[in-house]
């Protein structure tokens, strides 16, 4: 179902318009991000649309019983843009919005990566290239019960360097797993440059396809397309689906727009922080 | 040995519905019977372990018991993070079951000998590892895999390998199984080279020294207080087994004899596969020859630190 993507589509997501719930989530962010002094914060923002909408209009889930046995599993498997989830997390109830002051602290829940001791969190991941398998063991376990629910896993682009990835993709496509939807989250970044130039995953949305994969690619930053392309899962009911979202990384604000300098900055300044919100202010 | 550990899974598996089977493309006809009648429980892979491993953990956060099948060092070294991410920190109850521990897969070479494995997966938290010394004593250990907690490491041998132990102790995980009581000498070992152990202390016997055999078929959690007990009385320990010298069950004896302090000190010496990687084929008898893991080689390790020699002035153990 997809057209051959060529770099060209690098392009899609960067004149997207947020709205001011996107821009409160990011300001959201940026707070964490002042708090700990720490964290991912440019592949924070390309996700932010994409956990909006599973958690706004797709995932099912209980914030005071995260262990319901009827949710949808939902595993963010390029675990370092977990501030993002973490700001999600809290809004929808699964902890207090005080444990994000708290990111990275000893006396914290809330690490740099997602720990499956957090409610809300299925299982600890930012090794990258192990959350896909654990989502099909999910989904396996929900077709052997006959269970309704559903298994999404997000995946990174430099994540998708890793040769698990597609073990697990092979694995998959075999078993035909409709109720598993793989989202990429494809900003075009990874940590040392281009994702062209570094490991170029071109023609990914043939490859999903190859494995066996119902595909689609998507807009990442605009909501409306996410929820009607989520709305529509499983895209072909006898496959798993993957969902490619052209994203930008560190979309929102131009100051760290596609700058590797913000991939993993390890210190922000007030200043910096300053610098942001006002940014995101500016849009809004 | 390994047949006697599938045909466990499968019985267990008709009984508890928890249990699920994931192999990775191993021999063809494997589990036949498991597949035929459960086979929504039974999953033959491909030769992707990383895959494997992920997938069992997920299965095992829902709360299945999934036992994973394959060879020995693919689980092992390919899939060491996968074992401790996947595994050990989410302490998912998948038991990994290695065919060909240690020196099995002789004529294979070095690709597929798993001489580091049990070093490699002491060192990570919530890993237990079991070696058994025969088939027998697989089946009394296998029920006990079902409900125990967290992850399990399950290390085979050849298979038809000789019946020596005798179930008079009840098989408990964790628990060091004594086989030999004496005195003058403790052997401790693991895995199938508890023969060579009995053997050397029937020899030992005969030339007047009294050695006690502990089988430590738990290498992780190690029975400590049994050691120690064992220890007490002698003046002279030394480990046995089929896995290389660093890190393994010698080494957890010797952090434990060293910590407890006794005075006067121990002799203590290591016998195990010297640190090379195997540079012959053969056979995996063959092989503990050439690494002196033999009943001669301990006897006259025994005797020599019996005699007042240190350890580091021992030759019989270097590789021949």
């Amino acid at each position: 179902m997809s057209n051959s993507p060529t770099k060209i589509e690098s392009a899609l997501g960067t004149s997207t318009v947020l709205d001011s719930r996107s821009l409160e989530l990011r300001r959201r962010i940026v707070q964490v991000l002042g708090d700990s002094g720490r964290g991912h914060l440019a592949s924070a923002f390309s996700l932010v649309e994409i956990l909006r909408v599973l958690y706004d209009d797709v995932l099912s889930y209980d914030a005071k019983s995260p262990l319901w046995p009827d949710r949808d599993r939902f595993l963010l498997s390029k675990g370092h843009g977990c501030i993002a989830l973490y700001v999600m997390l809290a809004e929808k109830g699964f902890f207090p919005e005080s444990e994000l002051a708290r990111v990275c602290k000893s006396d914290g829940i809330l690490g740099g990566h997602p720990d499956h001791r957090t409610p809300g969190i299925e299982a600890s991941t930012g090794s990258l290239g192990h959350g896909l398998s654990i989502g099909l063991g999910f989904a396996i376990n929900a077709r052997y019960h006959g269970a309704g629910h559903r298994t999404f896993v997000i995946i990174g682009d430099g994540e998708s360097n890793e040769g698990s990835i597609w073990e697990a993709a092979l694995c998959a496509g075999k078993h035909k797993l409709n109720d598993l939807t793989v989202i990429l989250d494809y900003n075009k970044y990874q940590s040392y440059g281009s994702t062209f130039e570094v490991q170029d995953l071109e023609p990914v949305a043939q490859k999903w396809e190859s494995f066996g994969f119902a595909t689609t690619e998507v807009d990442g930053h605009d909501v409306d397309q996410l929820s009607s392309v989520f709305a529509t899962l499983p895209l072909d009911n006898s496959k798993p689906s993957a969902i490619i979202c052209h994203t930008v990384k560190g979309k929102g604000v131009g100051l760290i727009e596609n700058d590797m300098e913000w991939h993993h900055k390890s210190r922000v300044s007030d200043d910096e922080i300053q610098a942001l919100m006002s940014a995101l202010e500016e849009v809004r | 040995m390994r047949q006697t550990c599938l045909n466990m899974v499968y019985s267990l598996a008709k009984e508890d519905k928890r249990i699920f089977y994931i192999g990775s493309d191993v021999g063809v006809g494997t589990l036949d019977e498991f597949k035929e009648e459960m086979p929504d429980r039974f999953f033959m892979e491909g030769v992707s372990e990383a895959n494997i491993i992920g997938m069992a953990a997920g299965l095992a956060m829902e709360g299945k018991i999934v036992y994973v099948n394959t060879i020995a060092t693919f689980l092992t070294r390919r899939c060491f993070e996968q074992i401790v991410l996947d595994l050990c920190l989410h302490n998912a109850n998948v038991r990994l079951i290695a065919n060909g521990g240690g020196l099995v897969y002789a004529p294979l070479g070095p690709t597929h000998l798993a001489i580091e494995d049990m070093a490699i997966l002491r060192a990570i938290p919530n890993m237990t590892i079991l070696a058994p010394a025969d088939a027998e004593e697989m089946k009394r250990l296998m029920p006990l895999t079902v409900d125990w907690p967290g992850p399990l490491y399950l290390r085979l041998a050849k298979g038809y390998d000789p019946i020596v132990t005798n179930g008079d102790t009840p098989f408990k995980i964790g628990k060091a199984i004594p086989m030999r009581e004496g005195s003058d000498a403790l052997i401790v070992t693991t895995g199938i080279a508890l023969n060579g152990a009995l053997e050397a202390a029937e020899a030992l016997a005969g030339q007047g020294i009294a050695a006690a055999v502990l089988h430590c078929a738990t290498v992780k959690p190690l029975d400590a207080e049994t050691i120690l007990d064992y220890a007490a009385p002698t003046r002279v320990i030394v480990s046995f087994e089929e896995h290389t010298s660093i890190g393994g069950l010698g080494s957890a004896v010797a952090e434990i004899v060293a910590e407890a302090g006794f005075d006067p000190a121990k002799r203590f010496k290591r016998i195990g596969i010297p640190d090379m990687f195997p540079d012959q084929y053969g056979s995996q008898e063959s092989l503990m020859s050439r690494f002196s893991i033999t009943s001669q080689a301990l006897v006259s390790t025994v005797v020599q630190l019996n005699e007042g020699k240190a350890a580091s002035q021992l030759s019989a153990v270097k590789a021949q």
